[in-house]
Protein backbone atom coordinates (compact mmCIF):
# COMPACT_ATOMS: atom_id res chain seq x y z
CA UNK A 1 0.00 0.00 0.00
CA UNK A 2 2.79 2.65 0.80
CA UNK A 3 4.79 1.71 -1.77
CA UNK A 4 1.78 2.05 -3.98
CA UNK A 5 1.01 5.96 -2.19
CA UNK A 6 4.87 6.75 -1.95
CA UNK A 7 5.24 5.99 -5.69
CA UNK A 8 2.07 8.26 -6.73
CA UNK A 9 2.51 10.61 -4.30
CA UNK A 10 6.13 10.74 -5.92
CA UNK A 11 5.14 11.25 -9.53
CA UNK A 12 2.54 13.86 -8.45
CA UNK A 13 5.22 15.97 -7.03
CA UNK A 14 7.45 15.49 -9.99
CA UNK A 15 4.05 16.24 -12.58
CA UNK A 16 3.59 19.87 -10.34
CA UNK A 17 7.13 20.50 -9.82
CA UNK A 18 7.76 19.69 -13.65
CA UNK A 19 5.02 21.80 -14.47
CA UNK A 20 6.36 25.09 -11.79
CA UNK A 21 9.74 25.04 -13.95
CA UNK A 22 8.15 26.40 -16.56
CA UNK A 23 6.41 29.34 -14.16
CA UNK A 24 8.36 32.56 -14.22
CA UNK A 25 7.60 33.38 -10.95
CA UNK A 26 8.21 29.80 -9.49
CA UNK A 27 12.15 30.41 -9.02
CA UNK A 28 13.31 31.58 -6.11
CA UNK A 29 14.23 34.84 -7.59
CA UNK A 30 10.26 35.86 -7.65
CA UNK A 31 9.56 39.18 -7.16
CA UNK A 32 10.04 41.67 -4.19
CA UNK A 33 12.70 39.03 -2.98
CA UNK A 34 10.10 37.26 -1.04
CA UNK A 35 9.01 33.58 -1.43
CA UNK A 36 7.04 31.88 -4.48
CA UNK A 37 6.26 29.35 -6.39
CA UNK A 38 5.89 26.01 -5.57
CA UNK A 39 7.51 23.85 -2.39
CA UNK A 40 7.92 20.64 -2.08
CA UNK A 41 8.12 19.07 1.18
CA UNK A 42 8.67 15.18 1.82
CA UNK A 43 7.92 14.68 5.34
CA UNK A 44 7.34 11.24 7.82
CA UNK A 45 3.75 9.73 7.82
CA UNK A 46 3.42 10.87 11.13
CA UNK A 47 3.89 14.32 10.34
CA UNK A 48 0.89 14.03 7.76
CA UNK A 49 -1.92 15.89 10.06
CA UNK A 50 0.12 18.95 11.56
CA UNK A 51 1.93 19.47 8.24
CA UNK A 52 -0.85 20.02 6.31
CA UNK A 53 -1.62 22.25 8.55
CA UNK A 54 1.57 23.94 8.61
CA UNK A 55 1.36 23.59 4.69
CA UNK A 56 -1.82 25.92 4.37
CA UNK A 57 -0.38 28.46 7.24
CA UNK A 58 2.71 29.22 5.57
CA UNK A 59 0.64 29.41 2.11
CA UNK A 60 -0.95 32.28 3.96
CA UNK A 61 1.43 33.88 5.37
CA UNK A 62 3.13 33.43 1.75
CA UNK A 63 1.03 34.81 -1.11
CA UNK A 64 2.25 32.90 -4.09
CA UNK A 65 3.66 29.89 -2.78
CA UNK A 66 2.00 26.61 -2.99
CA UNK A 67 3.04 24.00 -0.18
CA UNK A 68 3.39 20.25 -1.92
CA UNK A 69 3.40 17.28 0.08
CA UNK A 70 5.33 13.92 -0.41
CA UNK A 71 4.29 12.19 2.80
CA UNK A 72 5.54 8.26 3.02
CA UNK A 73 7.74 6.35 5.97
CA UNK A 74 11.07 8.17 6.46
CA UNK A 75 13.63 5.66 4.87
CA UNK A 76 11.53 4.80 1.49
CA UNK A 77 11.55 9.13 1.36
CA UNK A 78 15.27 9.03 1.86
CA UNK A 79 15.83 6.71 -1.09
CA UNK A 80 13.43 8.97 -3.31
CA UNK A 81 15.67 11.97 -2.51
CA UNK A 82 19.36 9.86 -2.80
CA UNK A 83 17.74 9.11 -5.72
CA UNK A 84 17.53 12.22 -7.50
CA UNK A 85 13.51 13.40 -6.94
CA UNK A 86 13.16 16.96 -6.67
CA UNK A 87 12.84 18.34 -3.47
CA UNK A 88 12.83 21.17 -1.32
CA UNK A 89 12.50 19.97 2.33
CA UNK A 90 12.92 16.63 4.06
CA UNK A 91 11.56 16.24 7.57
CA UNK A 92 12.23 12.48 8.84
CA UNK A 93 11.26 10.85 11.82
CA UNK A 94 14.68 9.27 12.56
CA UNK A 95 17.88 10.76 12.75
CA UNK A 96 19.60 7.46 11.00
CA UNK A 97 17.37 8.35 8.08
CA UNK A 98 18.49 11.31 7.92
CA UNK A 99 22.35 10.54 8.07
CA UNK A 100 21.69 9.04 5.22
CA UNK A 101 20.65 12.07 3.09
CA UNK A 102 23.51 14.16 4.54
CA UNK A 103 25.96 11.11 4.42
CA UNK A 104 24.75 10.86 0.64
CA UNK A 105 25.89 15.05 0.08
CA UNK A 106 22.16 15.90 -0.58
CA UNK A 107 21.41 18.45 2.29
CA UNK A 108 21.77 22.32 2.33
CA UNK A 109 23.26 22.82 5.58
CA UNK A 110 22.85 20.91 9.03
CA UNK A 111 20.15 19.52 10.22
CA UNK A 112 18.06 20.21 13.10
CA UNK A 113 15.70 18.75 15.19
CA UNK A 114 12.42 20.60 14.97
CA UNK A 115 10.29 18.40 16.98
CA UNK A 116 9.96 15.18 19.37
CA UNK A 117 7.45 12.25 19.89
CA UNK A 118 7.20 10.07 22.33
CA UNK A 119 5.49 6.22 22.91
CA UNK A 120 2.21 5.14 24.40
CA UNK A 121 0.18 2.15 24.61
CA UNK A 122 -2.53 2.38 22.65
CA UNK A 123 -5.28 -0.04 23.95
CA UNK A 124 -9.05 0.30 22.29
CA UNK A 125 -11.28 3.38 23.50
CA UNK A 126 -12.30 2.77 27.17
CA UNK A 127 -9.30 0.28 27.25
CA UNK A 128 -10.85 -3.37 28.06
CA UNK A 129 -8.09 -4.99 29.50
CA UNK A 130 -7.27 -2.38 31.86
CA UNK A 131 -3.53 -1.77 30.72
CA UNK A 132 -1.83 0.72 32.66
CA UNK A 133 1.81 0.01 32.50
CA UNK A 134 4.49 -2.28 29.93
CA UNK A 135 4.49 -5.15 31.94
CA UNK A 136 0.99 -5.73 31.64
CA UNK A 137 1.80 -5.99 28.12
CA UNK A 138 3.60 -9.02 28.79
CA UNK A 139 0.79 -10.98 30.22
CA UNK A 140 -0.30 -14.24 28.47
CA UNK A 141 -4.05 -13.06 27.55
CA UNK A 142 -2.62 -9.58 26.09
CA UNK A 143 -2.20 -9.49 22.09
CA UNK A 144 0.16 -6.98 21.34
CA UNK A 145 1.60 -5.46 18.01
CA UNK A 146 4.62 -3.79 17.48
CA UNK A 147 6.68 -1.98 14.89
CA UNK A 148 9.28 -3.97 12.95
CA UNK A 149 12.59 -3.12 14.29
CA UNK A 150 13.63 -2.01 11.24
CA UNK A 151 11.16 1.12 11.44
CA UNK A 152 11.99 3.57 13.77
CA UNK A 153 8.96 3.34 16.35
CA UNK A 154 10.09 -0.62 16.39
CA UNK A 155 13.50 0.75 17.33
CA UNK A 156 11.78 3.16 20.00
CA UNK A 157 9.42 0.44 21.23
CA UNK A 158 12.56 -1.69 21.67
CA UNK A 159 14.58 0.42 23.53
CA UNK A 160 11.12 1.07 26.19
CA UNK A 161 10.94 -2.28 26.87
CA UNK A 162 14.01 -3.24 27.20
CA UNK A 163 14.27 -0.03 29.37
CA UNK A 164 11.57 -1.53 31.64
CA UNK A 165 13.10 -5.10 31.35
CA UNK A 166 9.76 -6.36 30.21
CA UNK A 167 10.02 -9.56 27.74
CA UNK A 168 7.37 -9.83 25.56
CA UNK A 169 6.26 -12.32 22.22
CA UNK A 170 4.06 -10.04 20.00
CA UNK A 171 1.85 -11.41 17.30
CA UNK A 172 3.07 -9.13 14.72
CA UNK A 173 5.84 -6.74 13.60
CA UNK A 174 4.34 -4.19 11.54
CA UNK A 175 5.68 -2.13 8.73
CA UNK A 176 5.17 1.28 9.88
CA UNK A 177 3.41 3.00 13.05
CA UNK A 178 -0.01 3.25 10.86
CA UNK A 179 -0.25 -0.40 10.71
CA UNK A 180 0.33 -0.80 14.24
CA UNK A 181 -2.58 1.12 15.25
CA UNK A 182 -5.21 -0.08 12.24
CA UNK A 183 -4.46 -3.41 13.96
CA UNK A 184 -5.96 -1.98 17.41
CA UNK A 185 -8.52 -0.15 15.34
CA UNK A 186 -9.61 -3.03 14.05
CA UNK A 187 -9.47 -4.61 17.10
CA UNK A 188 -7.28 -7.20 16.39
CA UNK A 189 -4.86 -7.08 19.01
CA UNK A 190 -5.43 -5.63 22.29
CA UNK A 191 -2.67 -3.05 22.20
CA UNK A 192 0.40 -1.40 20.57
CA UNK A 193 3.32 1.05 21.07
CA UNK A 194 2.65 3.71 18.87
CA UNK A 195 3.39 7.59 19.23
CA UNK A 196 1.28 9.92 20.98
CA UNK A 197 0.71 11.53 18.08
CA UNK A 198 -0.86 8.56 16.27
CA UNK A 199 -3.09 7.64 19.21
CA UNK A 200 -4.24 11.10 19.89
CA UNK A 201 -5.09 11.58 15.58
CA UNK A 202 -7.39 8.04 16.68
CA UNK A 203 -8.40 9.16 19.20
CA UNK A 204 -12.21 7.93 18.30
CA UNK A 205 -11.07 4.48 18.59
CA UNK A 206 -8.32 4.23 20.28
CA UNK A 207 -6.99 5.48 23.97
CA UNK A 208 -3.05 5.88 24.85
CA UNK A 209 -1.58 5.11 27.65
CA UNK A 210 1.40 6.74 28.57
CA UNK A 211 4.36 5.07 30.53
CA UNK A 212 7.24 5.95 32.35
CA UNK A 213 9.53 4.16 30.17
CA UNK A 214 8.85 5.63 27.36
CA UNK A 215 10.80 8.82 28.33
CA UNK A 216 14.44 6.97 27.28
CA UNK A 217 13.02 6.25 24.21
CA UNK A 218 12.40 9.74 22.70
CA UNK A 219 12.44 9.87 19.02
CA UNK A 220 13.51 13.42 17.37
CA UNK A 221 12.55 14.60 14.21
CA UNK A 222 15.28 16.63 12.09
CA UNK A 223 14.59 18.38 8.91
CA UNK A 224 16.68 20.23 6.56
CA UNK A 225 16.76 22.34 3.33
CA UNK A 226 17.87 20.14 0.31
CA UNK A 227 20.81 20.57 -1.87
CA UNK A 228 19.54 20.34 -5.60
CA UNK A 229 16.01 22.37 -3.86
CA UNK A 230 14.17 23.50 -7.25
CA UNK A 231 12.85 26.43 -4.97
CA UNK A 232 16.01 27.02 -2.08
CA UNK A 233 14.54 30.08 -1.04
CA UNK A 234 10.79 28.24 -0.44
CA UNK A 235 12.76 24.77 1.58
CA UNK A 236 14.43 27.75 3.40
CA UNK A 237 11.35 29.51 4.32
CA UNK A 238 9.51 26.32 5.34
CA UNK A 239 12.05 24.87 7.70
CA UNK A 240 12.36 28.20 9.17
CA UNK A 241 8.42 28.64 9.59
CA UNK A 242 8.02 24.93 11.11
CA UNK A 243 10.36 25.97 13.81
CA UNK A 244 9.25 29.01 14.39
CA UNK A 245 6.39 29.50 17.14
CA UNK A 246 3.89 29.29 15.09
CA UNK A 247 4.70 25.89 13.61
CA UNK A 248 5.91 24.72 17.06
CA UNK A 249 2.77 25.61 18.56
CA UNK A 250 0.83 23.20 15.85
CA UNK A 251 2.93 20.52 16.65
CA UNK A 252 2.15 20.84 20.16
CA UNK A 253 -1.33 20.31 19.59
CA UNK A 254 -1.33 16.94 17.68
CA UNK A 255 0.95 15.92 20.71
CA UNK A 256 4.71 16.27 19.35
CA UNK A 257 7.05 18.17 22.51
CA UNK A 258 9.57 20.67 21.66
CA UNK A 259 13.22 19.82 20.83
CA UNK B 1 -9.84 -55.03 -50.72
CA UNK B 2 -6.79 -53.09 -50.90
CA UNK B 3 -7.64 -49.03 -49.91
CA UNK B 4 -5.34 -48.10 -53.06
CA UNK B 5 -4.06 -49.62 -56.06
CA UNK B 6 -1.37 -47.03 -55.99
CA UNK B 7 0.24 -45.86 -53.25
CA UNK B 8 -0.03 -42.28 -52.71
CA UNK B 9 2.38 -40.09 -54.20
CA UNK B 10 5.26 -38.64 -51.53
CA UNK B 11 3.82 -35.56 -50.43
CA UNK B 12 6.08 -32.79 -51.21
CA UNK B 13 5.07 -29.53 -49.28
CA UNK B 14 5.55 -26.69 -52.06
CA UNK B 15 8.19 -24.56 -50.60
CA UNK B 16 5.90 -21.35 -48.90
CA UNK B 17 7.77 -18.03 -48.57
CA UNK B 18 8.20 -17.22 -45.11
CA UNK B 19 6.61 -14.33 -44.67
CA UNK B 20 8.34 -11.43 -42.83
CA UNK B 21 7.69 -10.20 -39.14
CA UNK B 22 5.41 -7.14 -39.43
CA UNK B 23 7.00 -4.20 -38.15
CA UNK B 24 4.40 -3.17 -36.18
CA UNK B 25 4.19 -6.23 -34.18
CA UNK B 26 7.54 -6.72 -33.47
CA UNK B 27 8.58 -3.00 -32.26
CA UNK B 28 5.76 -3.33 -29.24
CA UNK B 29 7.14 -7.08 -28.77
CA UNK B 30 10.50 -5.84 -28.52
CA UNK B 31 9.48 -2.44 -26.06
CA UNK B 32 7.45 -4.98 -24.05
CA UNK B 33 10.21 -7.39 -23.39
CA UNK B 34 12.19 -4.81 -22.16
CA UNK B 35 9.64 -3.10 -20.11
CA UNK B 36 9.35 -6.55 -18.51
CA UNK B 37 12.56 -7.18 -18.09
CA UNK B 38 14.77 -3.84 -17.68
CA UNK B 39 13.59 -3.75 -13.66
CA UNK B 40 15.01 -7.33 -13.50
CA UNK B 41 18.25 -6.07 -14.97
CA UNK B 42 18.30 -2.94 -12.27
CA UNK B 43 18.52 -5.37 -9.21
CA UNK B 44 21.33 -7.27 -11.10
CA UNK B 45 23.06 -4.65 -11.31
CA UNK B 46 22.50 -3.30 -7.59
CA UNK B 47 22.99 -7.11 -6.40
CA UNK B 48 26.66 -7.56 -4.08
CA UNK B 49 27.77 -10.65 -5.58
CA UNK B 50 30.21 -11.42 -2.96
CA UNK B 51 27.83 -10.75 -0.30
CA UNK B 52 25.40 -13.36 -2.05
CA UNK B 53 26.64 -16.44 0.15
CA UNK B 54 27.00 -14.96 3.69
CA UNK B 55 23.44 -13.40 3.33
CA UNK B 56 21.66 -16.75 2.02
CA UNK B 57 22.96 -18.37 5.11
CA UNK B 58 21.82 -15.84 7.41
CA UNK B 59 19.01 -17.89 9.13
CA UNK B 60 15.84 -15.48 8.83
CA UNK B 61 16.44 -15.76 5.13
CA UNK B 62 15.86 -19.44 4.96
CA UNK B 63 12.97 -19.39 7.57
CA UNK B 64 11.42 -16.52 4.96
CA UNK B 65 11.94 -18.93 2.05
CA UNK B 66 10.52 -21.61 3.13
CA UNK B 67 7.63 -20.17 4.98
CA UNK B 68 6.80 -18.45 1.35
CA UNK B 69 7.19 -21.82 -0.55
CA UNK B 70 5.09 -23.38 1.77
CA UNK B 71 2.05 -21.43 1.98
CA UNK B 72 2.27 -20.42 -1.55
CA UNK B 73 1.80 -24.25 -2.40
CA UNK B 74 -0.80 -24.63 0.19
CA UNK B 75 -2.74 -21.80 -1.02
CA UNK B 76 -2.60 -23.45 -4.64
CA UNK B 77 -4.00 -26.69 -3.46
CA UNK B 78 -7.02 -24.60 -1.50
CA UNK B 79 -7.88 -22.31 -4.43
CA UNK B 80 -7.55 -26.12 -6.91
CA UNK B 81 -9.45 -27.39 -4.21
CA UNK B 82 -12.53 -24.82 -4.77
CA UNK B 83 -11.45 -22.90 -7.96
CA UNK B 84 -12.03 -25.89 -10.26
CA UNK B 85 -15.51 -26.85 -9.37
CA UNK B 86 -16.04 -22.86 -9.15
CA UNK B 87 -14.81 -22.63 -12.71
CA UNK B 88 -17.01 -25.67 -14.01
CA UNK B 89 -19.80 -24.26 -12.48
CA UNK B 90 -19.29 -21.33 -14.37
CA UNK B 91 -18.60 -22.84 -17.65
CA UNK B 92 -20.76 -25.83 -17.93
CA UNK B 93 -23.92 -24.69 -16.01
CA UNK B 94 -26.58 -22.23 -16.86
CA UNK B 95 -27.67 -20.21 -14.13
CA UNK B 96 -29.40 -17.39 -13.00
CA UNK B 97 -26.82 -14.77 -11.90
CA UNK B 98 -24.23 -16.95 -14.13
CA UNK B 99 -22.61 -13.25 -15.44
CA UNK B 100 -22.74 -11.66 -11.96
CA UNK B 101 -20.78 -14.40 -9.95
CA UNK B 102 -18.17 -14.66 -12.48
CA UNK B 103 -17.73 -10.93 -12.29
CA UNK B 104 -17.78 -11.45 -8.25
CA UNK B 105 -14.81 -14.13 -8.62
CA UNK B 106 -12.70 -11.12 -10.42
CA UNK B 107 -12.67 -8.77 -7.77
CA UNK B 108 -10.03 -9.94 -5.70
CA UNK B 109 -8.01 -8.94 -9.22
CA UNK B 110 -9.60 -5.31 -8.95
CA UNK B 111 -9.36 -5.00 -5.09
CA UNK B 112 -5.66 -3.50 -3.96
CA UNK B 113 -4.42 -6.36 -1.82
CA UNK B 114 -4.47 -4.23 1.35
CA UNK B 115 -8.18 -3.68 1.41
CA UNK B 116 -8.48 -7.18 0.68
CA UNK B 117 -6.44 -7.77 3.82
CA UNK B 118 -8.35 -5.22 5.61
CA UNK B 119 -11.58 -7.44 4.25
CA UNK B 120 -10.26 -10.18 5.56
CA UNK B 121 -10.01 -8.92 8.73
CA UNK B 122 -13.34 -7.85 8.82
CA UNK B 123 -14.55 -11.46 8.17
CA UNK B 124 -12.37 -13.62 9.79
CA UNK B 125 -10.83 -11.18 12.83
CA UNK B 126 -11.72 -11.51 16.50
CA UNK B 127 -14.73 -8.91 15.49
CA UNK B 128 -15.14 -9.97 12.26
CA UNK B 129 -18.60 -11.65 10.19
CA UNK B 130 -17.18 -15.02 10.97
CA UNK B 131 -13.88 -14.76 13.35
CA UNK B 132 -15.46 -14.69 16.80
CA UNK B 133 -18.00 -17.53 15.77
CA UNK B 134 -15.07 -19.95 14.56
CA UNK B 135 -13.26 -18.99 17.90
CA UNK B 136 -15.92 -19.83 20.51
CA UNK B 137 -16.98 -22.29 18.63
CA UNK B 138 -13.41 -24.64 17.18
CA UNK B 139 -11.35 -22.43 18.77
CA UNK B 140 -9.90 -21.06 15.04
CA UNK B 141 -7.96 -17.82 14.86
CA UNK B 142 -6.64 -16.92 11.57
CA UNK B 143 -5.16 -13.37 12.07
CA UNK B 144 -1.36 -13.51 13.14
CA UNK B 145 -1.38 -17.10 11.82
CA UNK B 146 0.60 -19.42 8.74
CA UNK B 147 -3.02 -20.29 8.13
CA UNK B 148 -4.09 -17.13 7.62
CA UNK B 149 -1.01 -16.34 5.49
CA UNK B 150 -2.77 -19.49 3.26
CA UNK B 151 -5.44 -17.42 3.23
CA UNK B 152 -5.00 -14.49 2.30
CA UNK B 153 -2.85 -15.75 -0.12
CA UNK B 154 -5.81 -17.96 -1.59
CA UNK B 155 -7.89 -15.23 -2.00
CA UNK B 156 -5.67 -12.62 -4.18
CA UNK B 157 -4.72 -15.93 -6.41
CA UNK B 158 -7.44 -17.73 -6.50
CA UNK B 159 -9.33 -15.38 -9.41
CA UNK B 160 -6.28 -16.55 -11.50
CA UNK B 161 -6.93 -19.79 -11.24
CA UNK B 162 -10.54 -20.05 -11.77
CA UNK B 163 -10.28 -17.71 -15.36
CA UNK B 164 -7.81 -19.54 -16.58
CA UNK B 165 -9.22 -23.08 -15.91
CA UNK B 166 -12.63 -21.59 -17.12
CA UNK B 167 -11.29 -20.14 -20.36
CA UNK B 168 -9.58 -23.97 -20.91
CA UNK B 169 -12.86 -25.67 -19.77
CA UNK B 170 -14.99 -23.24 -22.78
CA UNK B 171 -12.00 -24.12 -25.34
CA UNK B 172 -12.74 -28.12 -24.82
CA UNK B 173 -14.78 -29.71 -27.06
CA UNK B 174 -17.48 -30.87 -25.31
CA UNK B 175 -18.43 -34.14 -27.34
CA UNK B 176 -15.68 -36.05 -25.40
CA UNK B 177 -17.64 -35.44 -22.10
CA UNK B 178 -21.19 -36.22 -24.17
CA UNK B 179 -19.45 -39.78 -25.63
CA UNK B 180 -18.48 -40.75 -22.15
CA UNK B 181 -22.27 -39.90 -20.66
CA UNK B 182 -23.23 -42.14 -23.43
CA UNK B 183 -20.98 -44.99 -22.92
CA UNK B 184 -22.34 -44.72 -19.11
CA UNK B 185 -20.32 -42.56 -17.22
CA UNK B 186 -21.52 -40.65 -14.32
CA UNK B 187 -21.16 -36.78 -14.34
CA UNK B 188 -18.91 -37.16 -11.59
CA UNK B 189 -16.78 -40.13 -13.67
CA UNK B 190 -16.58 -38.03 -16.62
CA UNK B 191 -15.20 -34.96 -14.49
CA UNK B 192 -12.13 -36.58 -13.05
CA UNK B 193 -11.40 -38.83 -16.08
CA UNK B 194 -12.72 -36.63 -18.87
CA UNK B 195 -13.08 -33.10 -18.13
CA UNK B 196 -9.92 -32.87 -15.98
CA UNK B 197 -7.54 -34.70 -18.49
CA UNK B 198 -8.58 -32.52 -21.32
CA UNK B 199 -8.05 -28.77 -19.67
CA UNK B 200 -4.82 -30.14 -18.51
CA UNK B 201 -2.93 -27.77 -19.92
CA UNK B 202 -4.86 -24.77 -18.99
CA UNK B 203 -4.97 -25.91 -15.38
CA UNK B 204 -1.57 -26.80 -15.31
CA UNK B 205 -1.08 -23.15 -16.40
CA UNK B 206 -3.71 -21.34 -13.85
CA UNK B 207 -2.28 -23.36 -11.12
CA UNK B 208 1.10 -21.74 -11.95
CA UNK B 209 -0.17 -18.55 -12.36
CA UNK B 210 -1.60 -18.76 -9.04
CA UNK B 211 1.32 -20.29 -7.18
CA UNK B 212 3.44 -17.04 -8.91
CA UNK B 213 0.97 -14.30 -7.47
CA UNK B 214 0.69 -15.93 -3.90
CA UNK B 215 4.20 -16.49 -4.12
CA UNK B 216 4.59 -12.55 -4.47
CA UNK B 217 1.47 -11.57 -2.12
CA UNK B 218 2.37 -8.37 -0.05
CA UNK B 219 -0.26 -6.31 0.64
CA UNK B 220 -3.15 -8.74 2.08
CA UNK B 221 -0.57 -11.01 3.84
CA UNK B 222 0.67 -8.39 5.84
CA UNK B 223 -2.42 -6.78 6.27
CA UNK B 224 -4.48 -9.77 7.34
CA UNK B 225 -1.72 -11.89 9.48
CA UNK B 226 0.49 -9.17 10.39
CA UNK B 227 4.64 -9.95 10.37
CA UNK B 228 6.38 -12.21 12.32
CA UNK B 229 9.53 -14.05 11.61
CA UNK B 230 9.19 -17.87 11.15
CA UNK B 231 5.18 -17.81 11.53
CA UNK B 232 3.74 -14.87 8.90
CA UNK B 233 7.02 -12.95 7.33
CA UNK B 234 7.20 -14.38 4.45
CA UNK B 235 10.19 -13.26 1.34
CA UNK B 236 8.08 -9.94 0.01
CA UNK B 237 7.69 -8.83 3.51
CA UNK B 238 11.13 -9.66 4.60
CA UNK B 239 12.11 -7.80 1.32
CA UNK B 240 9.82 -4.66 2.29
CA UNK B 241 11.32 -4.36 5.85
CA UNK B 242 15.18 -5.07 4.50
CA UNK B 243 14.21 -2.09 2.51
CA UNK B 244 13.76 0.06 5.33
CA UNK B 245 17.24 0.30 6.32
CA UNK B 246 19.49 -2.07 3.35
CA UNK B 247 18.86 -1.72 0.40
CA UNK B 248 21.39 -4.14 -0.68
CA UNK B 249 19.47 -7.12 1.40
CA UNK B 250 16.59 -6.06 -0.02
CA UNK B 251 17.87 -6.64 -3.31
CA UNK B 252 19.72 -9.51 -2.64
CA UNK B 253 16.29 -11.24 -0.79
CA UNK B 254 14.40 -9.90 -3.98
CA UNK B 255 16.69 -12.22 -6.04
CA UNK B 256 16.66 -15.03 -4.05
CA UNK B 257 12.88 -15.28 -4.51
CA UNK B 258 12.96 -14.62 -7.89
CA UNK B 259 15.79 -17.31 -8.76
CA UNK B 260 14.16 -19.93 -6.74
CA UNK B 261 10.35 -19.24 -8.02
CA UNK B 262 12.06 -19.01 -11.69
CA UNK B 263 13.50 -22.49 -11.30
CA UNK B 264 10.60 -24.16 -10.04
CA UNK B 265 8.74 -22.37 -12.62
CA UNK B 266 10.67 -23.45 -15.32
CA UNK B 267 11.11 -27.09 -13.95
CA UNK B 268 7.64 -27.42 -13.69
CA UNK B 269 6.65 -26.01 -16.81
CA UNK B 270 9.04 -28.97 -18.84
CA UNK B 271 7.25 -30.99 -17.51
CA UNK B 272 3.50 -30.84 -16.78
CA UNK B 273 2.53 -27.99 -19.52
CA UNK B 274 3.61 -29.34 -23.27
CA UNK B 275 5.51 -26.50 -25.16
CA UNK B 276 6.10 -26.70 -28.73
Amino acid sequence: MRRVRVALAGAAVAALVAGCGGDPAGGPAGASGGVTGTVSVFAAASLTESFTRIGRDFEAAHPGTTVVFNFAGSSALATQINQGAPADVFASAAALTMATVTEAGNADGTPATFTRNQLVIAVPAGNPKGITGLADLADRGVKVALCADQVPCGAAARSALDAASVALTPVTLEQDVKGALSKVTLGEVDAALVYRTDARAAAAKVTGVEFPESARAVTDYPIVALRDAPNPAGGRAFVEYVRSGRGQAVLAEAGFQAP
Amino acid sequence: MPRTDTPAPPRVRPPRPRPGIPVGLLLPAALGLVLLTLPLIGLLARTPWADLPRRLTEPGVLTALRLSLLTATLATLFCLLLGVPLAWLLARVRFPGRRLVRALVTVPLVLPPVVGGVALLLVFGRRGLLGGWLDATFGITLPFTTAGVVLAEAFVAMPFLVIAVEGALRGADQRYEEAAATLGAGRWTTFTHVTVPLVAPGLAAGAVLCWARALGEFGATITFAGNYPGRTQTMPLAVYLALETDLEAAVVLSLILLTVSVAILAALRDRWITSP
